[in-house]
């Protein structure tokens, strides 16, 4: 009768569903019990068996990737489409950095020959517009020994129609370079003489003569170094005097 | 705020949901016994959630919750009609389930159970018994989550739980009989 009574309860037991104070009365019992131990071990293995043959079907996985699909938080954007608007969006990005990046370029382009023509001009107006009066180019060459970080030449000028005034130190963006005026006819022009590395910009030469803040100027980059020639004398004058220093060079 | 919050919410039942997609599947085959209509109750029973999702109650069993709605959605179905056509208006409250006896050995039986056996048997149940069994027998589900997912009081999951397993005991036995010549007739109908 012992039996009988606890027999009924055993799917319970099994199932974990049994109060704890019945269970360990249970196991008491089953572990004393050949009979109802034999019962239990027979459901044991039967709810296994029921475990394994219930576990039978499986979804495919493109069923799978469609179910996901469906109940995706957002619509996932095509690949290509996801690779087009990134693309769109860097070209607009390189586009809109390279406008920047050209604007600022120009600017600072803009503000270097605003620089030069500065120093042209500021020179000119002083009381003593250079520092080393001479005409002669062996005169002027050596007192920039020691004042600036490189040596350059100076053209020759015989059957020219300009003449060297002189020289003086001076600076653009905090690099000391050489400031060479002369004068042709009427007209001063400066000659500046830079290290291009120093300048910390890319330049675009022009060998001819540009007009640069109501100023012709010519630009160059020779051995290293970076000449501007400017001046209010004409294009023709300022290209001149640029031919002389290349050649001297 | 309430877009963040929205989508926060479908996070999380794409996270709930997606893990019990195969025991889903599973179930929902055994159901209609047909992969094409497993499949379309799987896709609409995940439908149906994912819609009622905001009136899901965090904190109560999500798990069953699925399992409500894909056996609902069975239920309503073509094949699911016709089922429940054939469930008899049985009463719960059956008498003391009789013993196993153990004159004959059952461990042996089950020692011997073949595998496609119990799966014919289980498939040849009525599908209120094969949808309980299969609940707690493979998807271990307690008796309160059973309760939840087939909208039952506790004590007919119990009852209906323990005629669900003698029946299939009685299925299983005499095609186990025939193949090892044990004899024994220990279950009444």
């Amino acid at each position: 009768m012992i039996c009988e009574s606890w027999k009924t309860k055993l799917d319970v037991y099994l199932d974990g569903e049994m109060p704890s104070e019945e269970t360990r009365a249970l196991d008491i019992h089953v572990h004393s019990c050949p009979s109802c131990a034999a019962d239990v071990l027979g459901r044991v293995q039967m709810k296994r068996s029921i475990q394994a043959a219930g576990k039978r079907f499986a979804p495919t996985s493109e069923f799978r990737r469609r179910v996901r699909m469906s109940i995706a938080q957002k619509p996932h954007r095509s690949f290509g489409l996801t690779w087009t608007l990134a693309a769109a969006l860097s070209l607009v990005v390189v586009a809109s950095s390279l406008s920047t990046y050209m604007g600022i370029q120009r600017t600072r382009g803009e503000q270097a020959y605003s620089e030069i023509a500065d120093q042209h001009v500021a020179a000119l107006a002083g009381s003593s517009p250079v520092d080393v009066v001479s005409t002669d180019r062996h005169t002027v060459k050596p007192w920039f020994q020691g004042k600036i970080p490189f040596a350059f030449d100076l053209p020759e000028l015989q059957n020219s129609d300009f003449s060297l005034l002189g020289g003086r130190m001076t600076y653009l963006g905090q690099t000391p370079g050489a400031h060479l005026i002369y004068a042709v006819r009427k007209h001063e022009i400066s000659v500046f003489v830079f290290q291009e590395a120093a300048l910390g910009r890319r330049w675009s030469d022009s060998f001819t003569a540009q007009k640069k803040l109501s100023f012709n100027v010519a630009t160059w980059s020779q051995a290293g170094l970076r000449y501007f020639v400017i001046g209010d004398a004409s294009a023709v004058d300022i290209d001149s005097l640029a031919r002389l220093f290349k050649a001297a060079s | 705020m309430n877009v963040s919050g929205a989508d926060l919410q479908l996070d999380s039942f794409e996270d709930l949901a997606m893990p019990l997609f195969d025991q889903l599947y599973n179930f929902a085959h055994w159901l209609t016994r047909n992969r094409e209509e497993a499949e379309d109750l799987v896709q609409e029973t995940y439908a149906k959630a994912l819609k009622g999702f905001g009136s899901f109650r965090l904190g109560s069993n999500f798990r069953a919750w699925m399992y409500r709605i894909l056996r609902n959605t069975f239920l309503t179905s073509r094949t699911g009609l016709k089922v429940t056509m054939t469930v008899p208006l049985d009463a719960e409250e059956d008498g003391p389930e009789l013993a196993v006896e153990h004159d004959t050995p059952e461990t042996l039986l089950l020692e011997r159970l073949n595998h496609d056996v119990l799966q014919n048997a289980i498939d040849d149940l009525p599908v209120y018994f094969r949808e309980i069994l299969l609940l707690c027998e493979v998807e271990e589900m307690s008796y309160q989550e059973i309760s939840e997912a087939l909208s039952l009081p506790i004590g007919t999951v119990m009852s209906r739980l323990s005629r669900a397993r003698r029946s299939l005991r009685n299925r299983v036995q005499p095609r186990l009989q025939e193949t090892t010549g044990v004899r024994g007739s220990r279950e009444q109908p």
